[in-house]
């Protein structure tokens, strides 16, 4: 029972020193908010990002097209040497025969065009699709495919992919880096704040000192104060988070841009994403008027 | 050993200034012994050693079997809670009302409310402010200030009072009262007192040892001294 005496007196003491240095509570409360919104941002984001970069690596496919002089046999000696690439995921191959059979099914006009073209005639090409098992590796596959004979184009996703892939990586260092000059400011002003407590209460805790209290006692008060400024400066992230998240997924209908980029379901990290900002504040909160607590109280 | 026992003890502060030096002495339980000396002499330093505002630069200070000197910051709360202290400037927190400043120890060190309650109202009987215990420090006079100062300092039924010029803010009258109270607590409760003081007539009325102290050096140490006999060094 002593011990959750002197919690319960500790964790009242700290909501009246908030509610008297109010003005500076309130800016370190707000600056946590603003960086924790910034946190939950790029955790959203990132995660995202890692989902799209999955889908685009199970999606793209390298496209060959042989040239026109190209026999059934060329082609079966082409796909032996590309099955000796081990960043070669799966190998399709589709005759001339075959893709003018589908392109038949697709529409009648072809149909008519189509069906009067013999072997011979056919001016369609051989072609191979080709899926890797990383997207890095598109390039320096397609590259190395391009030098084989018989070869008449390559295509994959060039320059979209890459650019994607990299501003992806742009934007989620620049977060970073953001987020962390946010969370050194923010424990600067929580330790500020504790600082000025620390002074307004020096008297009371000198006397404390005198008549026999525990340093930590003394300390306690001070670190439930940052506690509590780091989880009231979490709640406004994590309503947003929510249902921020969730509306803008209602709303884009759980794609950005085109089908190709899906949403993480909402459900499946809301809740995991506001546990994290919960404990970055109360981590950040804690660490900080501890850090203070040591240098301003001279016990 | 006995309660108190200061050897070969040295101060110099960080300016250089050398507070004490080659102080021994030693205070049985139950003593009453007073501190005297000009301003400046060193007795408030002597008295600081004692409660551990102040560390020794060379020498040791045992207070109640804990070796002062080698006590550690944040251990320093097990001395206090040994001691009681007295001061001049009473100390007391102006927004706690008489009942609370006197049950602060208590509440900080987590005891339980009930056993709180009876504990306050005893010393408060002790030192004969039962019927203010409502009000706040600010609607007393100065004498009951100390008294209520005195009252948190027995709270704990400490083994030793240490009281630094607990009359310096108090008129000849209000004085003579407290020190009435100090000399009930050193014969009620057998609580041991070391008191600093200026106050002659202090001194030369109560007839306790005297130490006496100047320019850092313990020049006397009389059985039962006044003030008088000494007044020329």
């Amino acid at each position: 029972m002593k011990p959750f005496r002197i919690l319960s007196k500790n964790i009242k003491d700290a909501f009246k020193s908030i509610f008297r240095n109010f003005s500076l509570s309130f800016a370190s409360i707000i600056c946590t908010t603003i960086t924790l919104l910034m946190v939950a941002i790029a955790i959203i984001v990132s995660i995202n990002v890692n989902d799209f970069t999955k889908e685009i690596e199970n999606n793209l496919s390298i496209i060959v097209f042989l040239d026109r002089s190209a026999t059934i046999d060329d082609a079966t000696n082409i796909q032996k040497k590309m099955k000796e690439d081990k960043r070669i995921d799966s190998i399709i191959f589709e005759s001339k025969e075959d893709v003018k059979k589908e392109m038949q099914k697709e529409s009648e006009v072809f149909n008519s065009i189509m069906s009067e073209w013999t072997e011979d005639t056919n001016p369609l090409q051989h072609e191979f699709s080709i899926k890797v098992k990383q997207a890095e590796d598109l390039k320096a596959v397609s590259e190395s495919i391009k030098k084989m004979n018989h070869i008449d184009s390559v295509k994959y996703g060039e320059g979209i992919v890459d650019k994607l892939v990299s501003t992806f990586n742009i934007v989620e260092k620049a977060t970073i880096v953001v987020v962390i000059a946010l969370i050194l400011v923010t424990a600067f002003l929580i330790s500020n704040t504790i600082k000025i407590t620390i002074y307004s209460r020096k008297n009371e805790i000198d006397i404390m000192r005198l008549v026999g209290t525990s340093n930590i006692v003394i300390k306690l008060p001070f670190l439930f104060e940052g506690f509590i400024l780091g989880i009231i400066g979490a709640i406004v992230p994590i309503v947003v988070t929510i249902y921020g998240y969730m509306l803008a997924y209602d709303k884009l209908d759980g794609h950005l841009f085109s089908n190709i980029i899906r949403l993480e379901n909402p459900t499946n990290i809301v809740f995991k994403v506001s546990l994290v900002l919960v404990v970055i504040g109360a981590v950040v909160g804690m660490i900080s008027s501890y850090r203070s607590a040591r240098k301003y109280l001279k016990i | 050993m006995e309660l108190i026992e200061v050897k070969n003890c040295y101060k110099v502060y960080k300016n250089g200034v050398t507070a004490l030096a080659d102080i021994n002495v030693s205070i049985k339980k139950g003593d009453f012994v007073f501190v005297i000396g000009s301003t400046a002499s060193g007795k408030s330093s002597l008295i600081k050693l004692l409660y551990r505002e102040e560390k020794p630069t060379k020498g040791s200070v045992f207070v109640g079997g804990i070796n002062v000197a080698k006590l550690r910051n944040r251990k320093v709360y097990k001395l206090r809670r040994k001691i009681g202290i007295v001061f001049q400037d009473f100390k007391l927190l102006p927004k706690l009302t008489v009942y609370e400043n006197v049950a602060f120890p208590l509440e900080s060190m987590g005891v339980k409310k009930r056993e709180i309650k009876p504990r306050v109202l005893k010393a408060l009987e002790r030192v004969g402010l039962k019927e203010k215990i409502h009000s706040f420090p600010n609607q007393l006079s100065g004498g009951e200030c100390q008294r209520v100062c005195i009252a948190r300092a027995i709270i704990n039924n400490p083994k030793v009072l240490i009281c630094d010029e607990p009359t310096g803010n108090l008129d000849p009258k209000t004085s003579k009262e407290i020190m009435k109270l100090i000399d009930y607590i050193n014969k009620e409760m057998h609580t041991t007192i070391i008191m600093a003081t200026h106050d002659k007539d202090i001194v030369n009325r109560m007839k306790k040892r005297v130490l006496l102290i100047d320019h850092g050096i313990l020049k006397g140490d009389f059985a039962k001294g006044s003030y008088k006999e000494n007044e020329a060094i």
